[in-house]
C-alpha cells in the first residue's frame, strides 16, 4: 500500500454542501428553481426594445404612407387613403423603382458569384494562419469608415484616376472608352456611371454575402464531397447536385442583406453614378426638402414588400430546406 | 482466382508521417477481407488509396489488373459505406440511393424501381420518402449501404461501418453484412479497429501497425498463430510470454503467445502465479495473474469458481497452445 494521500483518502463531511450565501447565492438557487424567471428576466428589455422603440417606430412610419398630402398647402392629411401609393406608379417614381430593383439584383447575383470561390477557399482548404487571414481580409473593410471607402472609391473610377491611368499604362484605353460608350451603363466617365455605382455596392455588401456562403460551406463535411464522386459524379456534377444545394441557404441568406441593403442605400448613388435617383435618394428627398412624408413612407414600403416575395419565393424553390 | 485489389509496395506519406509504409497486398474477387488495426495504423488510408481519394507517395494499385494511379474516384467502380455514412441531407432516402444511377443518366422511374429494390435487399422497404435526419443510426448505416450497392461496384470498400451502433445491433448488422455478401458475391474490404468484429467475419484479415502489415491470414491464423508480439497483443488479447521464461520451456529464447482461454488452474505439477484481480464478463470471468514478473490473464468459466484476489495458484496448459514467435522483436 503506498502511503496515505489526499486524493486516495476516502471522501468525509455531507452530501449536501452548504449554500453560497448572500443574496447572490440564494438568486441563483431561486433561478435554478424556475427557470421561467430568469427567462422572463433576460427576454423582458430587448422584447421591449424590439417591440415598442424598433417596430412601433417603423409601423408608425408606414401608417404615414396611408395618408396623403394636400398639393397646395403641402399639410399632410390624416385621412386613409391610397393615393400616396398610387403616386408611386407616376412613370418618374416607377423608374426609380426598377432601377433600383436592377441595381440591387445585379449587384447580388455579381456578389454572389465574386463571393462562392473566395467562401469555398476558406471553408474547405483555408486552415490556421489563411482562414485568420481570410477573415481579416473580409472583416478589414467593414472596420473602416463607410464614408471613406466611398470618396476613395470614387478617386479610383475619376477621369483622372487610378483606374484610367491602369488602362492607358495597358494600353486598353479604347477598352474603356467602348464601355463607356455603351448607353445606360456607360457615362462620362466611370464615376458618374451606373457602372461606377455597380461597382462601388458590389465592393461594399461583398463581406455580407462571403460571411454566410462561407459558414454554410464550413457545415458541408468533406465526405459528402467524397462520397459524391465516389457514386461516380464528376466534379461539376458534384458541385450541381450536392455543393450549391448545400451552399443555396447561406446564398440566400447572403442576398438578403445584398439585396436590402442596396434597396435602401441613398449615399452611394449619390457620390458615384449618375445624378437619376434611387428610393434612398427618393426617400431622403421626399421626407426632407419636399416635405412630403407619407410619399417616402409609400418608398420605403417598396423594399419591404419586395424582400417579402424574395423570401417566400426562396422558401417555395427549397433554399431552407438544408437548414 | 482473379485479383480484385493489389498493392505493390504502396506508400503513403503526409509529409513526414508515412500513413501507409511500403505495403504490398492482394485482395481476391468475391473476398470479405478485413483490415484491422489500431486508429492511425494506416487501414484507413488504405482503403482511401483504393477508392482514389488518396493517391499513392510511390509503388503501384491495380484494381482487376488495371493501375489505377491517376484514376480519379469518380472512374472506379468502387463504392465506399462511409463511417459517418454521409448521405446527402438535401435529398429523400430514395434520391439518395438512386444518386449514382441519376448520375450515370438512368431515368427517373428505373432508378426509383432500382432503388426501391436495394432499400428491400437492406431491410428497408417504404423508407424512400423519409429524410436522413429522421432514420436512426443503423437505418441509415443500411441506406448508405444500399446507395452503394445500387451501383453495383467490384469492389465495396466499408470504412468501420458499425463503428457508431450498440452492441446488440452491430452483432446484427455483422451477421447480416456477411449474409450479404455471400449473396452478391462482390468483393468486400472492410476497414475495422475492433478485432472480434474483424475475425467473425472476414475469410482473411490484414493486421496493420505503423502503416506496416503486421500479418495477413485466415482469422483462425492471425488467432492461433500471431506472428509478432503487436498481433497476438492486439488480436485476442493473448497473453505475450518473454524469453526468459519460453527458454525454461522449451528451451528456446523467444518470445510466445498464451491465448487466456488456454490456461487452467491446477491443483498440483503447475507454474506457481498470484491472482491480482478479476472481472466478469458474463459467460466467463477474466482472472489476472501475476506469472514471475509476467502480468498474464487467464478466463474461465463462468460456472468455475473465481479464486480470492491475492491467492497463490497453480496455473497450467497443454504445451500445444504455447506458440513461439520466432522473428518477434
Amino acid at each position: 500500500m503506498t502511503a496515505a494521500s489526499p486524493v486516495t483518502e476516502p471522501a468525509q463531511g455531507t452530501a449536501i454542501l452548504p449554500g453560497q450565501g448572500g443574496w447572490t447565492g440564494s438568486l441563483s438557487d431561486r433561478f435554478w428553481r424556475n427557470p421561467k424567471l430568469l427567462l422572463i428576466l433576460m427576454l423582458t428589455p430587448p422584447v421591449l426594445w424590439l417591440g415598442i422603440i424598433y417596430l412601433g417606430s417603423l409601423f408608425a412610419l408606414l401608417a404615414q404612407s396611408f395618408f396623403s398630402i394636400d398639393e397646395f398647402s403641402g399639410m399632410v392629411q390624416y385621412e386613409l387613403t391610397l393615393k400616396t401609393y398610387g403616386e408611386l406608379f407616376r412613370p418618374a417614381n416607377l423608374d426609380i423603382i426598377i432601377r433600383t430593383v436592377s441595381m440591387a439584383a445585379i449587384v447580388t447575383v455579381a456578389a454572389a458569384c465574386v463571393a462562392f470561390p473566395i467562401a469555398y477557399f476558406a471553408a474547405r482548404y483555408a486552415r490556421g494562419k489563411w482562414k485568420a487571414l481570410f477573415y481579416i481580409g473580409v472583416m478589414l473593410p467593414l472596420w473602416s469608415s463607410y464614408l471613406v471607402k466611398v470618396y476613395a472609391w470614387k478617386l479610383i473610377l475619376a477621369k483622372e484616376g487610378i483606374l484610367t491611368w491602369i488602362f492607358a499604362k495597358l494600353h486598353l484605353t479604347w477598352l474603356l472608352e467602348a464601355w463607356l460608350a455603351i448607353p445606360i451603363i456607360g457615362g462620362y466617365s466611370l464615376s458618374v456611371s451606373y457602372t461606377g455605382t455597380f461597382l462601388v455596392f458590389l465592393y461594399v455588401w461583398l463581406p455580407f454575402m462571403v460571411l454566410p456562403v462561407q459558414a454554410a460551406l464550413e457545415r458541408v463535411p468533406g465526405s459528402y464531397i467524397e462520397a459524391s464522386g465516389d457514386l461516380g459524379a464528376t466534379p461539376g456534377q458534384t458541385f450541381r447536385h450536392v455543393i450549391f444545394p448545400l451552399a443555396l441557404p447561406g446564398i440566400v441568406a447572403g442576398s438578403i442583406f445584398t439585396f436590402s441593403l442596396t434597396l435602401g442605400d441613398y449615399i452611394i448613388p449619390q457620390i458615384v453614378g449618375s445624378s437619376r435617383l434611387f428610393i434612398g435618394q427618393a426617400v431622403y428627398a421626399q421626407q426632407g426638402t419636399a416635405g412630403n412624408i407619407p410619399l417616402a413612407a409609400a418608398f420605403t414600403v417598396v423594399p419591404i414588400v419586395i424582400m417579402g416575395f424574395y423570401l417566400w419565393g426562396a422558401k417555395r424553390m427549397g433554399a431552407f430546406d438544408a437548414i | 482466382m482473379t485479383t480484385a485489389v493489389s498493392f505493390s509496395r504502396v506508400s503513403r506519406h503526409f509529409g513526414a508521417v508515412r500513413a501507409v509504409d511500403d505495403v504490398d497486398l492482394s485482395i481476391a474477387e468475391g473476398e470479405f477481407f478485413a483490415m484491422l488495426g489500431p486508429s492511425g495504423s494506416g487501414k484507413t488510408t488504405c482503403l482511401r488509396l483504393i477508392a482514389g481519394f488518396e493517391q499513392p507517395t510511390s509503388g503501384h494499385i491495380e484494381i482487376f489488373g488495371t493501375k489505377v494511379e491517376n484514376v480519379p474516384p469518380y472512374r472506379r467502380n468502387v463504392n465506399t459505406v462511409f463511417q459517418d455514412y454521409a448521405l446527402f441531407p438535401h435529398m429523400n432516402i430514395i434520391d439518395n440511393v438512386a444518386y449514382g444511377l441519376m448520375i450515370q443518366g438512368m431515368g427517373k422511374a428505373e432508378r426509383h424501381k432500382a432503388a426501391n429494390e436495394a432499400l428491400e435487399l437492406v431491410a428497408l422497404p417504404g423508407y424512400g420518402d423519409r429524410r436522413p435526419g429522421q432514420l436512426s443510426g443503423g437505418q441509415r448505416q443500411r441506406v448508405a449501404l444500399a446507395r452503394a450497392l445500387v451501383n453495383k461496384p467490384r469492389v465495396l470498400l466499408l470504412d468501420e461501418p458499425l463503428g457508431a451502433l450498440d452492441l446488440k445491433l452491430r452483432e446484427q448488422m455483422q451477421d447480416e453484412l456477411k449474409t450479404l455478401q455471400r449473396k452478391l458475391g462482390i468483393t468486400f474490404v472492410f476497414v475495422t479497429h475492433d478485432q472480434g468484429e474483424a475475425l467473425s467475419m472476414a475469410d482473411r484479415v490484414a493486421v496493420f501497425n505503423d502503416g506496416k502489415i503486421q500479418q495477413v491470414g485466415s482469422p483462425q491464423d492471425i488467432y492461433q498463430r500471431p506472428q509478432s508480439r503487436f498481433v497476438a497483443d492486439f488480436v485476442g488479447s493473448s497473453n505475450v510470454l518473454e524469453p526468459d521464461f519460453v527458454k525454461q520451456l522449451t528451451g528456446k529464447a523467444t518470445y510466445a503467445s498464451l491465448r487466456p482461454e488456454a490456461i487452467r488452474f491446477v491443483q498440483s505439477d503447475g507454474h506457481a502465479a498470484t491472482v491480482t484481480g478479476s472481472s466478469y464478463l458474463g459467460g466467463t470471468t477474466r482472472v489476472g495473474l501475476a506469472l514471475g514478473d509476467m502480468r498474464i490473464n487467464a478466463l474461465i468459466a463462468a460456472d468455475q469458481v473465481v479464486p480470492q484476489n491475492g491467492a497463490a495458484v497453480q496455473i497450467s496448459w497443454q504445451e500445444s497452445e504455447l506458440h513461439l514467435m520466432e522473428d518477434a522483436q
